[in-house]
């Protein structure tokens, strides 16, 4: 068991499934010798060369098409786009292509690729730089996607998205590269895609997160448990295809739904989540589900606006108590 | 008509001819035979159809192998049956039926087939421009000599995708053949409104990529300068691209008006048949012409009579095939 960071977790993963299967390839812009721009494909070049690391144009959409022409002919690869920002350039070869290549061949195609993709709250980097736009991804049916919060998920789940048939993005959290966390590495460690993790369990409510908001989720829940507040925490792990039965059998004990994500509410994978929890849950609910998210705004570069637009432990800690202690009653600090 | 023997000593010019007018008239009757069908409401979906176009189709596939990949557009038909195309299964894909190369379920426009190295025709124009790129980057890592070959449209020249893959393409000499069919129209419109360049060869240039305008309704010119272009990516030396001058007979989609063009300009265009212009190079085959043509009418027709007797997919196969790997799945 080692403690590695997350950006050093995504690495290993790359290194360990590059050795493992010779089809794998890696390529996007300034992934080969800069070793990405915060370090995830570092060394990767020295070690399998300048054709299976390739450092590409500034071309999202070309690339990506790249990445499916290729796996439909035998590779394995695994673009990036550096920030989810900018998969908008990419929506024609993942919605349009990749998206469809084994219904539309009726099975006779598959399209093994990754796209790896930086998400979520950097550094003040603002509008275009901070989005997450993993609903997108997961209202489009034959894409899969995924967001580690950990780096053993990190390894785990980058693992399994390679070995995938299908073509898988994973959304990695600019604000949790260099987090870390405890890493089996003498172990596979394949996490499988469609299971979410209960971190915590609790009979008070249940709390689902995912990617970047998953520390706060987390924190939230110990501020809670020093008021013996039990929560129980779930991570959904894989978005698409979402595991709603961790989720179900969780709520049926509690009662109680509380989501919080880093997107803003409308169509998003929170609005799933309740919409499902009013359908499947409504017997179980106790109290209305609670979606905890950003004001339906671009995100501010401003940093003292950050705890305005981005819901705060503090804020999911206050607004989870009000559900259990006080239900329907408004809370004083929100 | 009876059998005339092959003449003595056919030479491998007049073997190729005829193998080329085979492709051809073969492409010709599909769609003739298509567009029949459509009109009486046996081919409920759209159809794009490339007749006057052949040539390119025939010339371009001619020098391929099966281990050759391509993409095609939505006016794909031609490319897939020069390609390797089955008349049965493509038929059958047009009728909607289960036994269709894509199970019924996608149509006109996506057409695939593994097995002749025919990744699909794309209903997004300029969709398949960078799969090819990708074909041909799984081909040299693979270190086969096997080129990729994209066809696409002059309207597909205006989208930003193709200079992006000309671009990687020429970076990386992947081994792929970017080949325009420039018929004039970008659906409705005319060359003239949509593209300020003169030849879509002109974009070539600025990313080093070799390339030529050539009559795309002559099959041999087209031929000759697919051989070139081929031969040059397999020995590693990267992509080219070929412009060829064409024009489509019917409109863009069946159905349409033609506002934008005079019968006049179609009459014109079909004196330059390339069916015509190969029988005309090679008058003493005539007869071998004509039995192609035969053949190829029976051939198709065996074909319709096959797929028609084929079945629907069943209400269950709206679900099959969304993932290679379904959650549980190994």
């Amino acid at each position: 068991m080692k403690i590695l960071k997350y950006w050093q977790a995504i690495n290993l993963a790359l290194r360990e499934e590059m050795e493992r299967d010779s089809a794998v390839v890696v390529f996007g812009e300034d992934v080969g010798l800069p070793g990405g721009p915060f370090g995830a494909t570092r060394g990767l070049l020295d070690t399998f060369g300048a054709g299976r690391v390739r450092d590409t144009p500034i071309s999202e959409a070309a690339i990506t098409g790249m990445a499916l022409g290729s796996a439909m002919s035998g590779l394995r690869p695994v673009v990036e786009i550096m920030f989810m920002d900018f998969i908008t350039l990419a929506m024609d070869q993942l919605v349009n292509q990749a998206a469809k290549t084994a219904y539309m061949s009726n099975g006779a195609y598959q399209a093994p690729m990754v796209v790896r993709t930086l998400a979520g709250m950097h550094l003040k980097s603002g509008p275009q730089h901070s989005q997450a736009f993993e609903s997108w991804i997961a209202s489009v049916p034959g894409l899969k996607i995924v967001w580690p919060s950990t780096p053993a998920d990190a390894r785990g789940l980058l693992k399994a998205a390679i070995r995938d048939h299908d073509p898988v993005v994973v959304v990695e959290s600019a604000s949790l590269y260099t987090s870390r966390g405890e890493v089996e590495t003498e172990e596979d460690g394949v996490v499988p895609l469609g299971v979410a993790a209960v971190r915590r369990t609790g009979d008070a409510a249940t709390l689902v997160s995912w990617g970047g908001a998953m520390p706060r989720a987390l924190a939230a829940a110990d501020i809670l448990a020093e008021q013996n507040i039990a929560v129980a925490v779930i991570d959904l792990r894989t978005l698409s295809p979402l595991d709603h039965a961790t989720v179900r059998e969780s709520v049926a004990s509690t009662g109680r739904l509380v989501v919080l994500q880093d997107a803003p509410a409308p169509c998003s994978v929170g609005s799933e989540l309740i919409a499902y929890a009013a359908q499947h849950s409504f017997a179980d609910l106790t109290v209305p589900p609670l979606l905890i998210c950003p004001p339906f705004a671009p995100i501010p570069s401003t940093p003292s606006l950050q705890p305005s637009y981005y819901p705060t432990a503090d804020d999911v800690a206050a607004r989870i108590k009000d559900l259990v202690v006080a239900p329907g009653a408004r809370g004083t600090e929100g | 008509m009876s059998d005339s023997p092959a003449p003595p000593d056919e030479s491998p010019a007049q073997s190729r001819a005829l193998e080329l007018y085979d492709t051809m008239t073969r492409i010709r009757q599909f769609e003739i035979t298509a567009e029949r069908l459509q009109a009486t409401g046996r081919i409920e979906t759209s159809l794009h159809l490339s007749i006057g176009q052949e040539a390119v189709a025939a010339g371009v596939c001619y020098p391929m192998r099966t281990t050759d990949l391509i993409t095609s557009t939505h006016r794909g038909h031609g490319h897939c049956l020069a390609k390797g195309g089955q008349l049965a299964p493509m038929m059958g894909e047009l009728f909607a039926k289960a036994g269709g190369y894509c199970g019924g379920k996608s149509g006109s426009m996506h057409i695939a087939d593994p097995r002749s190295g025919i990744l699909g025709a794309n209903a997004i124009v300029g969709g398949g421009i960078p799969i090819a790129l990708g074909a041909a980057l799984a081909i040299q890592q693979q270190q086969r000599d096997d080129v990729a070959a994209v066809f696409f449209g002059e309207g597909a020249a205006a989208e930003g995708v193709l200079h992006e893959s000309l671009n990687l393409a020429s970076l990386w000499r992947l081994p792929i053949l970017f080949v325009c069919e420039n018929n004039g129209f970008a659906e409705m419109t005319p060359v003239s409104v949509h593209l300020a360049a003169t030849n879509v060869a002109d974009f070539a240039a600025a990313h080093k990529v070799p390339a030529t305008t050539i009559d795309g309704n002559d099959v041999l010119e087209v031929l000759a300068a697919a051989e070139a272009a081929i031969d040059r990516a397999r020995a590693g030396e990267g992509p080219s691209l070929l412009e060829c001058r064409t024009y489509r007979w019917r409109g863009h989609y069946q159905g349409d008006p033609e506002v934008y063009r005079t019968k006049a300009e179609v009459e014109e265009w079909t004196k330059r048949d390339p069916l015509l212009a190969l029988r005309s190079r090679y008058p003493q085959l005539s007869t071998h012409f004509d039995e192609l043509d035969t053949k190829a009418g029976v051939d198709i027709e065996l074909a319709v009579q096959e797929a028609s007797s084929w079945a629907d997919p069943l209400p269950t196969a709206v679900l099959e095939n969304v993932y290679a790997q379904p959650l549980g799945a190994k």
